[in-house]
């Protein structure tokens, strides 16, 4: 069940535009913040909401990055693999994060606090090695700073 | 080091973000003041047109032809789209602008949304950037307070309404009319005009879509003129300064606004400090992953869109990416492949099924199980992306194509030896 005060606050702001489903990404990161990821229900609430389809809403989940079908940790990191951070050690940044938390790429760490994901160019080559967590950005990396990083994260969770 | 005119960055200062006062104390939406009380629609369009702005997010489409194709009597409501959807690899100036001056693209999005009538603007923007989100956000609301933005905008019969949309991330989303798609929360699969957005866009309404940058540059060239803009560039062929973004193997990689036409050493010997100690320059790729290798006999090449083109290349989005003597350009086109093989929207044949397909055998090359064979099919396979739907396939192996044109020793080198020889 969504709490009414976000259910309330996605209608007020559906209620505002001429269509509806143009809110479809707000929608859904709204959702998936509230259960941790965009579950099922979610998918189907969203549609509700919007006078769309499941279906049409699940097609869009899964057509973006940033929106995450299955349940993931509370912090997501995205490490970049694009060719000026992939120039500048991805491949020693990732071993090191998959170290770390002892997980795969694609995997979240036994407490469950990190997932792991690759993406695409994030928008600071002028600060490769870099990754991102919570849509927050990071760079550039050494094992050091991961470290730190990570540590700070844990303190807060 | 020569110093060259600070246009959109000139008031840039590490980690601050200028305000609206200190926009407007440096000039700031002066050129909208100018714009409402002494200029027609058809003013504006005419000067963005004289000035010969090209399209800065990579397409380099002239600016003020595309705020022409809006017909006069063209149905309203009308949209004005910011393109922050910034995910060329490479590219990062949009997110400088942002978080260096928010205002100045906000006023070029009220001076061009003026010339075309449009009553809703959009910034669409990518999550990556959700710090330069927030930002707007904020800005757009003070600019509102200020009277820059709702109804009667300073005074005139103009009304404008900007929002933020964030994507949920996609490369394809940077597209115009994927983006389009996007925005009207359908799958952001690419559409082929006719019609063209500024005829049916957004549900079917007129829409202009253009880039952070491009919108930036029209606060200033309302204020100075047409002939000042063309001016600050260093060749004929070119208008305008550029952010050139630049990143690999320099001492100071970084975004730099520099004339259009400024030579690519002096780029990298000036501006980012130079080669990396004991790294000598072998190729870049000039204007972010989409465009071409381009080698040393090209190294003093004038980096604007004409002279680019005229060597078979493109100035893309302006973000160079360096690579030396040991960087290994068949790893690095394997790279940029993944990329483009991962990120096709899938919705036409020839981009995603060709790109996979190419990046196998480039894979293969690379691990030293290529054979000579390869080649002839890479060159086809290249050839074929040019019949997908968008043009996000012709871009996706521009690398490649120039890797086989440029650095087809490289290539055989690998087969030949059974082994990457930079390994």
């Amino acid at each position: 069940m969504l709490p009414d005060e976000l259910r309330e606050a996605l209608e007020k702001q559906i209620a505002h535009v001429d269509h509806p489903r143009e809110l479809v990404v707000d929608a859904m990161l709204a959702l998936q913040d509230h259960y941790g990821y965009l579950s099922d229900e979610a998918v189907e609430q969203t549609a509700a909401m919007l006078g769309m389809s499941a279906l049409e809403v699940e097609e869009l989940s899964t057509f973006y990055t940033f929106i995450y079908r299955e349940p993931v940790g509370k912090y997501v990191i995205h490490v970049c693999d694009s060719l000026i951070c992939w120039m500048d050690g991805f491949e020693s940044i990732k071993n090191y994060l998959c170290q770390k938390l002892d997980i795969e790429v694609g995997g979240t760490s036994a407490d469950g606090l990190f997932t792991l994901l690759p993406v695409c160019c994030i928008g600071y080559c002028d600060r490769a090695p870099a990754m991102l967590i919570n849509r927050k950005v990071y760079g550039p990396l050494t094992p050091g700073k991961i470290d730190q990083i990570l540590e700070k994260l844990r303190s807060e969770a | 080091m020569e110093t060259y005119p600070q246009i959109l960055l000139e008031n840039r200062k590490p980690d601050h973000i200028n305000t609206l006062a200190e926009y407007e104390q440096n000039g700031g939406y002066e050129g909208l003041k100018a714009t409402l009380q002494q200029h027609s629609e058809s003013d504006i369009i005419q000067m963005i047109d004289e000035s010969n702005l090209l399209g800065r997010g990579g397409a380099a489409f002239p600016t003020g032809f595309k705020l022409k194709t809006v017909a006069t009597d063209a149905p309203l409501p009308r949209y004005i789209v910011c393109n922050a959807d910034e995910m060329e690899p490479g590219t990062f100036k949009d997110r400088v602008l942002i978080h260096t001056n928010p205002h100045m693209m906000i006023e070029g999005i009220i001076i061009a949304g003026y010339s075309i009538k449009a009553e809703k603007g959009i910034i669409f923007i990518r999550p990556e950037y959700e710090s330069g989100a927030k930002i707007l956000e904020r800005e757009l609301k003070l600019a509102e307070k200020a009277g820059y933005l709702g109804k009667n905008i300073l005074g005139s019969n103009y009304a404008l309404e900007i929002v933020v949309h964030r994507s949920g991330g996609r490369y394809i989303c940077g597209e115009v009319t994927a983006q389009l798609n996007a925005l009207m929360g359908k799958r952001p699969n690419p559409m082929q005009p006719p019609p063209y957005p500024t005829e049916k866009g957004l549900w079917d309404l007129p829409t202009v879509l253009s880039n952070v940058e491009t919108f930036a540059y029209m606060p200033h060239i309302i204020r100075h003129g047409p002939d000042w803009f063309k001016d600050l560039a260093t060749t004929d062929t070119g208008a305008g300064t550029k952010i050139f973004c630049i990143s690999g193997k320099v001492n100071q990689p970084g975004a730099y606004e520099l004339p259009m036409g400024i030579r690519l050493s002096e780029i990298i010997n000036e501006y980012a400090g130079g080669m990396l100690n004991g790294a000598e320059f072998k190729a870049c790729l000039p204007g972010g992953a989409s465009t071409g290798f381009l080698p040393k006999e090209h190294y003093n090449i004038e980096m604007d869109f004409e002279s680019l083109k005229k060597v078979g290349n493109r100035l893309g989005t302006g973000a160079i990416m360096v690579f030396d003597q040991h960087t290994c350009l068949v790893d690095a086109t394997l790279n940029l492949t993944e990329f483009f093989a991962r990120e096709s929207c899938g919705w036409c044949t020839p981009c995603r099924e060709g790109l996979p397909y190419i990046r196998d055998l480039l894979a293969r090359i690379e691990n030293g199980d290529g054979e000579q064979d390869f080649i002839p099919i890479l060159e086809d396979m290249g050839k074929q992306l040019w019949s997908a739907y968008c043009a996000y396939a012709p871009g996706a192996v521009a690398p490649l194509q120039s890797l086989l044109r440029h650095f087809r020793e490289e290539v055989e080198a690998h087969i030949h030896q059974k082994a990457c020889p930079f390994k």
